[in-house]
């Protein structure tokens, strides 16, 4: 069964039709792109399925399960992750607050154990601290656990994101535009760490990104959105071939 | 430094700066009841010393709304009139049915209950809208409940309880006793409130907070007042957590209102006005929104100020505006705050606030 099935997905803004009978169907485990120009509607696509946006038509499966039309809360705990294109931190609280805030469904405890500190509310903070730094670790910001994500700079930001969302422990990861504004250094280093999260935590991986480089070296699929629409889908060695992806897109 | 030796120093600052809160409350007191027991205060300071009481709590749970869930709220005089109303209520009614002290105690939880079962109540609509829609409710909620309790008579005889928006609606059997008397309020109820029970409502409003700050659903809190579009990302149900801290805010809101009426020797409605709900907010937003200490210190500090400034009429209102100025200074300008992290910096027990500053 495929970890996410679109079907015939569409929504308008008054008359602009964002998003247009997509579809697509990523396994589990892929690392799969999503490209296309500025105001394709990739981001929409996103907000469709995480629930920020209610699809007008289609069905939107993961892993069999029907989520289309379900809460961003219940489509999250369904196990959909994302990030976003302007990022959207926590950005008054600390690197590792936003980590641990992400845990919330997966590691509990009640409103009044936590006032009371009771037993519980130590040992799964201690959990949840352990685990926070594990995940940090990954993205090299376990020295920066303390500093309010506010003030990391803006490639660490990004960075935060998706060690927040993974944090919730997601089947499907979304990442929106994850190197935009990264030097080729650090666009290098992500890179690898998306794919050491993919391999590492067994996750399937949709992103949207605009660097050809970190498309090409690492997604193992496209699917091509042009003026809402899908102009071309496929293994991505042959998508960046297609001719009219090369006018539409590339070429320009 | 390692991340796990992060989390520790982490843990100490929290720590220290929950104990640094507690213990200039505890000073406080001290300090006060010492002056209190050899005569070096003023018989009017001596008054003040309640309302001082009921002020922090106010200030303390109304930063709970607008520094941590970030939604304003302009009704908390509201709150604070239910919990005073419904407790003294219930102390007339019981009367000398129980021993002092679990009466108040009584008191004081159906307080809460009443002014925080009234949180919930608004809080559930209003809530899910995005948008500044709790502070044109709130306010609207402030002066409904104001006027309301204008015109309520309410009265318990055998039969048990009756209200009534008139006077002569209000039938009593024989024996009964009129209670609640419209615009004239409560009247006779026992003096229980003292600034010992207040000073112990204080911690224990501290305690509630500061807890609820540093927890799963503290920062579940907090996540939505950052980012509300992320937090639902995350699975944070938004308007369960903004519900959750209105209603605690409401509720010791609710056990403000309960120690200033017990303060009373009769209740009238004319303090729970909108002045007060915006005074409150003065104190929070002087104090620093988000910051607990802050909110606390400010609300000694302008109660007191008035009765402290007493011998210098003239200049009485001048020094006021002031200490005004001077406060929102030392709380908000980058300056002051640089200056403030670098003392902070130097004392042993400031430097979570001085690592705060810097950010
Ligand atoms: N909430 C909205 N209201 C109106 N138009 C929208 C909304 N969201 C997106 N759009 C429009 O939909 C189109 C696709 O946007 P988007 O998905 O952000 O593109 P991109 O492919 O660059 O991510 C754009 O024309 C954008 O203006
Ligand atoms: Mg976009």
């Amino acid at each position: 069964m495929a970890m996410l099935d679109i079907n015939g997905l569409s929504i308008s803004f008054g008359g602009l039709h964002a998003v247009d009978d997509f579809n697509v169907t990523i396994e589990e485990g892929q690392l799969y792109g999503l490209i296309g120009p500025n105001g394709a509607g990739k981001t929409t696509v996103f907000n469709l399925l995480t629930g920020v946006y209610k699809p007008t038509e289609g069905v939107i499966r993961l892993n069999g399960q029907d989520i289309t039309g379900k809460s961003t809360v219940e489509i999250n705990r369904a196990g959909v992750a994302r990030t976003f294109q302007n990022i959207r931190l926590f950005k008054e609280m600390p690197v590792l607050d936003n980590v641990k805030v992400g845990f919330h469904n997966q590691h509990q405890y009640s409103t009044l154990t936590g006032i009371l500190r009771l037993p519980k509310y130590w040992k799964v903070e201690a959990e949840m601290n352990e685990k926070a730094i594990e995940i940090l670790k990954v993205f090299d910001l376990d020295k920066e656990a303390n500093t309010l994500a506010g003030n990391l700079p803006y490639g660490k930001q990004r960075k935060l994101e998706i060690a927040r969302a993974l944090a919730t422990d997601p089947k499907l990861l979304l990442l929106d535009e994850p190197a935009a504004g990264m030097n080729p250094n650090e666009t290098e280093e992500l890179m690898q760490t998306i794919r050491f999260v993919r391999d590492h935590y067994k996750m399937t991986i949709l992103l949207i990104e605009h660097d050809m480089k970190l498309v090409s070296g690492i997604c193992e699929e496209l699917t091509v959105l042009n003026f809402g629409r899908v102009l071309a889908q496929g293994p991505t060695a042959e998508v960046l071939k297609d001719p009219a992806v090369i006018t539409a897109y590339l070429g320009e | 430094m390692n991340a796990a030796e992060l989390i520790k120093k982490r843990k100490s600052r929290d720590l220290r700066s929950s104990l640094i809160t507690y213990g200039i409350v505890v000073v406080f007191y001290i300090v006060v009841q010492t002056m209190v027991n050899t005569g070096h205060i003023s018989s009017l300071m001596k008054g003040l010393l309640v309302p001082i009481c009921v002020y922090v709590i106010a200030a303390v749970s109304l930063n709970l709304v607008v520094g941590i869930s970030g939604e304003l709220s302009l009704g908390h005089a509201g709150f604070m009139c239910l919990g005073a109303y419904a407790s003294t209520f219930f102390t007339n009614v019981v009367g000398d049915g129980l021993p002092e002290l679990p009466r108040f105690i009584l008191a004081i939880l159906i307080g809460a209950c009443v002014a925080g079962f009234f949180g919930i109540l608004i809080g559930i609509p209003v809530l899910r809208l995005k948008g500044d829609y709790l502070a044109i409710v709130t306010l609207a909620f402030g002066e409904i409940i104001k006027n309301l309790m204008n015109v309520i008579y309410a009265g318990v005889d055998d039969g048990g309880l009756h209200f009534a928006t008139t006077d002569s609606g209000l039938k009593l059997g024989e024996g009964g006793k009129k209670i609640i008397k419209g615009a004239l309020g409560i009247s006779g109820t026992p003096k229980n409130s003292t600034f010992t029970i207040g000073i112990v409502l204080i911690l224990i409003t501290l305690f509630i907070v500061l807890n609820l700050i540093n927890s799963r659903s503290g920062r579940a809190i907090m996540s939505t007042r950052d980012n509300r579009i992320a937090a639902e990302s995350i699975g944070i149900p938004v308007t369960r957590f903004k519900l959750m801290a209105f209603s605690i805010s409401a509720a010791l809101a609710g056990v403000a209102g309960v120690l200033y009426a017990h303060n009373l020797a009769t209740l009238t409605v004319k303090k729970f006005d909108y002045n007060t709900s915006i005074l409150i907010l003065v104190f929070v937003v002087l104090g620093g929104i988000g910051n607990i200490r802050g909110s606390m210190i400010a609300a000694v500090i302008l109660t007191a100020l008035p009765e402290m400034l007493r011998g210098l009429s003239n200049y009485r209102m001048l020094i006021y505006a002031i200490v005004l100025i001077v406060l929102m200074l030392f709380n908000w300008a980058p300056a002051a705050r640089a200056f403030r992290s670098r003392i902070l910096e130097k004392l042993p027990f400031g430097r979570r606030n001085a690592e705060k500053e810097e950010s």
